[in-house]
């Protein structure tokens, strides 16, 4: 596990998609969303 | 939002700090006088005299001793007071706290926090700092605004277009999209725009004297509190390094910013540019220096005068962010996790 989070724009949109380092994928419009979420996503490793 | 402690910050740069002399400087909120001694060290002592409180700085230097200029109150390297004045007793408690210091890629590191928490592994590097590969032009810009605004500033550079038009910011800056990164385990934000066949800024234009139409690349690396990094890449448009990681044909430029809190409301701003390019050409590091402090005090004159604003507004305002906004959102969530000492 990298510990590593990661966040891309989304090219053509103004979304955003937050990745987790244990592959969990949020995408939201603005960077707090994704945040809050992989900082506080429970269940690692199962949640989508 | 106070300081992070227990934390590594820059004071000073290691040439500020001569063999003769005090620098007094504080970090933190904590007034700290710095000098060399005879054996080449930084000494770091809270700069205030146990007697009656009067700034050590303020006294002289005596060997590697510090004479308090008010009463004579006399303190080695180790904070110890030696000598008092007109009586041989030197009082149990005559002693001021010290900290400690790490002298490294030419900046000088104090630890602000418990003492025996201090480990010097953990100050991130910027080893083109004082490498003779690499050629650095630097300076030190006091900042009226609280440390987090310059942490803002920095994870956000596509202020760079409406700020620092002319100097550093294209059109394009603001166009291009980021990807973020944060190393939770490491405590590090990496922040990254890719821009491709866009306008040269005359910050390069001039410096690497390349004409035309660039690939440009900004990789930050921010590592809180303290020091931020921005791996810049300049190459014409097309240019990629080699397979093999070599990147011969690019221009490179190393911009390091160490961010410092004076107080809960100001900053020492430093900031440093090496280049491994033109690295014999003295006109190209002038225009360098002075371009990158007119970019530093550009910067100044918008956070001095947000500090102001919200300094005259209630608490708890809502702010609104944007996709831009992505690294410094991190950054923020970084720092208050030191504060609250998670």
């Amino acid at each position: 596990m990298s510990g590593r989070l990661r966040v891309e724009w989304v090219p053509g949109t103004d979304e955003l998609t937050g990745v987790c380092h244990c592959g969990a994928v949020r995408r939201a419009g603005n960077p707090a969303e994704i945040w809050d979420f992989l900082l506080d996503h429970p269940a690692h490793g199962t949640a989508r | 939002m106070p300081f992070p402690r227990n934390q590594w910050y820059v004071a000073a740069y290691g040439k500020e700090i001569g063999s003769e002399g005090m620098l007094a400087r504080t970090i933190c909120g904590e007034p700290i006088v710095f000098y060399r001694t005879s054996a080449g060290e930084v000494a770091a002592l809270n700069d205030r005299c146990v007697h009656r409180r009067y700034p050590l700085s303020e006294g002289n230097r005596d060997g590697d001793t510090i004479v308090c200029g008010y009463h004579g109150f006399t303190y080695a390297p180790d904070g110890r007071c030696v000598a008092v004045p007109g009586q041989t007793r030197i009082p149990r408690t005559a002693r001021v706290p010290v900290y400690r210091v790490v002298e490294r890629d030419s900046l000088v590191w104090v630890w602000i926090g418990d003492a025996e928490a201090a480990d010097p592994q953990a100050i991130p590097r910027a080893p083109w700092l004082d490498s003779p590969d690499w050629v650095t032009v630097r300076g030190m810009e006091p900042l009226a605004a609280r440390y987090e605004l310059l942490v803002d500033n920095l994870l956000d550079l596509s202020h760079e277009t409406y700020l620092h038009g002319g100097y550093i910011g294209t059109p394009e800056v603001a166009q291009t999209p980021i990807t973020t990164e944060v190393d939770e385990k490491a405590g590090v934000v990496y922040v990254s725009r890719r821009m491709t066949d866009v306008e040269c800024p005359p910050f390069y234009a001039r410096s690497t004297g390349i004409d035309g139409r660039i690939d440009r690349w900004q990789d930050i690396e921010y590592h809180p509190p303290c020091l931020y990094l921005l791996h810049s890449r300049i190459a014409p448009t097309g240019v990629a390094p080699l397979a093999d990681g070599d990147d011969p044909r690019a221009c490179h430029a190393e911009i390091v910013y160490a961010i410092t809190p004076e107080t809960e409301t100001s900053t020492h701003d430093f900031w440093m540019v090496s280049r491994d390019f033109a690295r014999e050409d003295e006109e190209v590091s002038a225009f360098l220096a002075e371009s990158n402090r007119t970019v530093v005090l550009q910067d100044v004159r918008a956070l001095d005068l947000l500090e102001k604003v919200i300094a005259a507004e209630p608490e708890g305002y809502q702010e609104l962010s944007i996709n831009i906004d992505t690294g410094g959102l991190a950054a923020r969530r970084l720092l208050k996790r030191m504060v609250e000492g998670a």
